[in-house]
Order: structure tokens, then sequence, then C-alpha cells
């Protein structure tokens, strides 16, 4: 008797679905509530990629070609090449995800730390009323995870003694020194961005790198852990003017038993001077209300 | 016992008040897709409220049933630097609004909660992001 009413049930479904999609294509009536526009005049809002002021980005002539890379210079205004949200990184670090593909070199003690970690995504993932992400109640996101999660418009500022990296996630910045001083040994305030120094290694590379991070930061969406000993080393080669690619390797001796790619030659591709980056911030009110929402998702 | 009749209740929303079919394209929550079950759900809609916030989007909702029942909703969307691109702005949507719903994700615990994969306005606009421009995912 169930069975038959599953089956009477799916049918039902199936039938009214059909009606629906045929309603929606502006084909019928519109059952209930006459909302319904009139037929024919169904329409898609076609993607156009805006900035922070609603302006639309150009698409650039079929024949475009880009000119040669600038020399030592890596200001502009990025965002990932291959799509406005190929940044978006929710399994992990991009070329290091957390599925069954991807296996990283962790310790005993960077997989019992990892093990701690209760993130939404990747082969850990859990309900949000197990998800212990610390950016999920808006602590800051942290090196090298603004790089490894919602990685989306950034603008690179240069000065004499400094590159500068301003975000759109979580509206924050960053900045490389490039005055010849060297990172300490030790940090006595460890920070959530870190410390960071940088240089010209030729004319078109530049790497940096980063130590003094707050281990309460993950590296990246899917919990990967990091001890106070990890070091960021991010290498910026401008391939032309329109493109940089950025390299993010991971290395923390307490963690993983070798350093580890997180970002392979990842494009960012060069805007125009007049895009403004749209504000992404993450409210501690809005998430509350969202986690109070996902929580009743599940809730038994 | 309650949960026989937690699961009842769960069908009855599917079937009578929603138009139901199984399907598998999700689209990512912010914090995860376990608390979904990937499914199509369409309802004729009044907007309740446009929440246009971080770390992603939400709209509430009154759908009625045949009997005249209305259910408050609340549907995920995605984060407002996404949706821009789709056309959607902080005031697409207003309290009052007629509009129609389409769900591709609702959730398990059998609450009103679901997540957004289009919204067809009044004027016949379908509001809609596809998930593949902009890649990434």
């Amino acid at each position: 008797m169930r069975r038959r009413v599953v089956v009477f049930a799916v049918v039902l479904a199936a039938l009214a679905f059909s009606l629906s999609a045929h309603a929606q294509r502006g084909g019928g009536g519109g059952g209930q509530g006459g909302s319904a526009p009139p037929a024919g005049t169904t329409k898609i809002s076609p993607p156009v990629h805006v900035d922070g002021w609603g302006r639309a980005v150009a698409e650039k002539p079929k024949d475009y070609k880009p000119g040669p890379a600038p020399v030592r210079d890596l200001s502009g205004i990025w965002e990932p090449a291959e799509g406005w949200r190929a940044g978006v990184q929710a399994n992990g670090a991009r070329d290091n995800p957390s599925d069954r593909n991807h296996t990283l070199p962790f310790t005993p003690l960077g997989e019992q730390t990892w093990k701690s970690h209760h993130p939404g995504f990747g082969t850990t993932a859990v309900d949000i009323q197990f998800n212990n992400d610390p950016f999920n109640i808006c602590d800051p996101i942290g090196t090298p995870r603004i790089n490894l999660f919602n990685l989306r418009g950034v603008q690179i500022m240069q000065t004499k003694k400094q590159v500068l990296l301003l975000y759109q996630n979580s509206q924050v910045w960053r900045n490389f020194w490039m005055d010849g001083r060297e990172l300490p040994k030790e940090f006595d305030e460890p920070r959530w961005y870190g410390y960071s120094v940088g240089r010209w290694t030729d004319d078109y590379t530049f790497v940096a790198q980063t130590r003094g991070l707050d281990e309460r930061t993950w590296i990246d969406n899917a919990g990967r852990p990091h001890s106070d000993q990890l070091m960021v080393e991010e290498t910026f080669h401008r391939v032309n003017a329109d493109i940089i690619e950025l390299t993010l390797t991971i290395t923390d001796p307490k963690m993983y038993t070798q350093p580890w790619v997180a970002l392979n030659k990842f494009q960012l591709g060069l805007l125009p001077d007049s895009f403004d980056i749209r504000e992404q911030l993450c409210s501690p009110s809005e998430a509350a209300t969202y986690n109070t929402i996902q929580a009743e998702a599940v809730k038994k | 016992m309650k949960h026989a009749f937690h699961r009842e209740e769960h069908m009855k929303q599917m079937f009578i008040l929603c138009t139901v079919l199984a399907l598998t394209a999700p689209v990512a929550a912010h914090h995860g897709n376990a608390s979904t079950e990937n499914k199509t759900v369409v309802m004729k809609a009044t907007v309740v409220q446009w929440l246009w916030t971080n770390p992603h989007t939400f709209l509430k909702f009154d759908a009625k049933d045949d009997s005249g029942n209305v259910t408050q909703w609340t549907a995920e969307w995605n984060n407002p630097s996404t949706l821009v691109n789709f056309g959607l702005t902080a005031k697409t949507f207003k309290a009052g609004d007629e509009v129609t719903v389409t769900l591709d994700g609702v959730a398990k615990s059998g609450a009103p909660i679901g997540r957004i994969k289009e919204v067809m306005l009044a004027n016949g606009t379908v509001m809609r992001y596809d998930g593949v421009a902009g890649t990434g995912r």
C-alpha cells in the first residue's frame, strides 16, 4: 500500500513539475495567483560581469593580444583570469583540494589537528552544527586562506619599499616589505595576516615570504591546519601585460613532512583601471543570521 | 513515532504544497551542502523579505497550498558578489512581490528551508545563477 502511495505521488509530482515547467516557459496559465506572465514574455537575465558600482566590464575584442610584461611592476586591479569565481576554492586549495585524488603529507600532529577541524567542505565535511570553521563567525580569514578561499578582486599597488595587496574578500590589505629587512626568527605577536617580505628575483618575478601567522586560522576552506612554524611563499610572475601567475607554497614542518603547493601558476587577469572592487565583508550579525537559518535546516 | 510523523509531514509538504523532482545539480552553500537534499521544488510565492547579506543571500516568501494553508519558506542563494553579475541587486525583490521560486535543494530536516535555483518575476524575467559564467563551481 505504501509503495503504491509513493509511486502515485511520484507520478503526480512529475506531472505537476511538467505542468509547472510549461507554465514557466510562458506556455500556460501559470496556476494560482495569476502572477505568471503572459505567454512568450519569459526571458532569462543574462550574466554580465559588473564592478562594485554596477558598471559592466567591457569584453576584450576577439583579436586582442596583450602587450609585453612591464618591468618589475605588479600594479593593477586583478581577478582570476579563468573567470571571476575561479578563486572560490570551496573544497580547499585549488591545486591540492580535499578530495579522493589529493593527499597532503601530514605529520602525525598535522593529521590530528586536521581531524579536530570540522569544515563544511571537502572529504571531512560535516553538518553545520558540528562545523567549527573560525571564518563562520567572522574571525579574520588570515594568510594564506585569503588567497585560497574566495580570491576575487585584488588591487596591487607598489611603492619604493612595499608591494601592497588590497583584497575584495574581507576588504583587507597585506604588505610585502622590500626595503631589505629580513623576517625575524621569532615573533612576539603572531598576526592574522603575518609578517611579509618580498624581492624581485628577475624583472618579472616577485617572491614574497610570510611568517609569524596566528595559529587560529585555517589554511583553506577544507580546514587544513598550520602551526606557528608556517611559512607561506608566494611567487608572482608577470607573464605579460594582462596576466600574473601566482604560485603559493606551504611549508610547515610541524604539520607537514614536506612543502606542498596550494596554487600552481594560478592566473590573475588585469581589469580596467576604472574597475571598482565591490565590498565583500564578513559581518558578524549577518553571519549569525546565516548560521541560525542553516542550523534550522538540519534540526531534527 | 515522532520521526514517522515528521516524515509524513515532510512528504505532505513536498507532494501537496510543492512540485518535486529529484535532481543532482547542487549549488554549493557557504558552509557546505551536508544539510541539504537535492530536489527541485517549484512554488508560486509572495515575497516576505529579501536579505542581501554575506556570506549568502536569502529570500523569505510565503507559499500557499491548495487548501489555502500558507507556509513561510527561507531560501538561500549565492553571495551578493556573485549574484550582481546575474542582474540581481539589493532591490530585486520587495515584500509583496508575486514570484515563482524554483529550489534545487531542500532541508533534510523537513523545515521549509531551501536553496534557490531561479526566481521568475511577475513580468516573466527569470533571475538565474547558472553556475557556469564566472566558473569556479
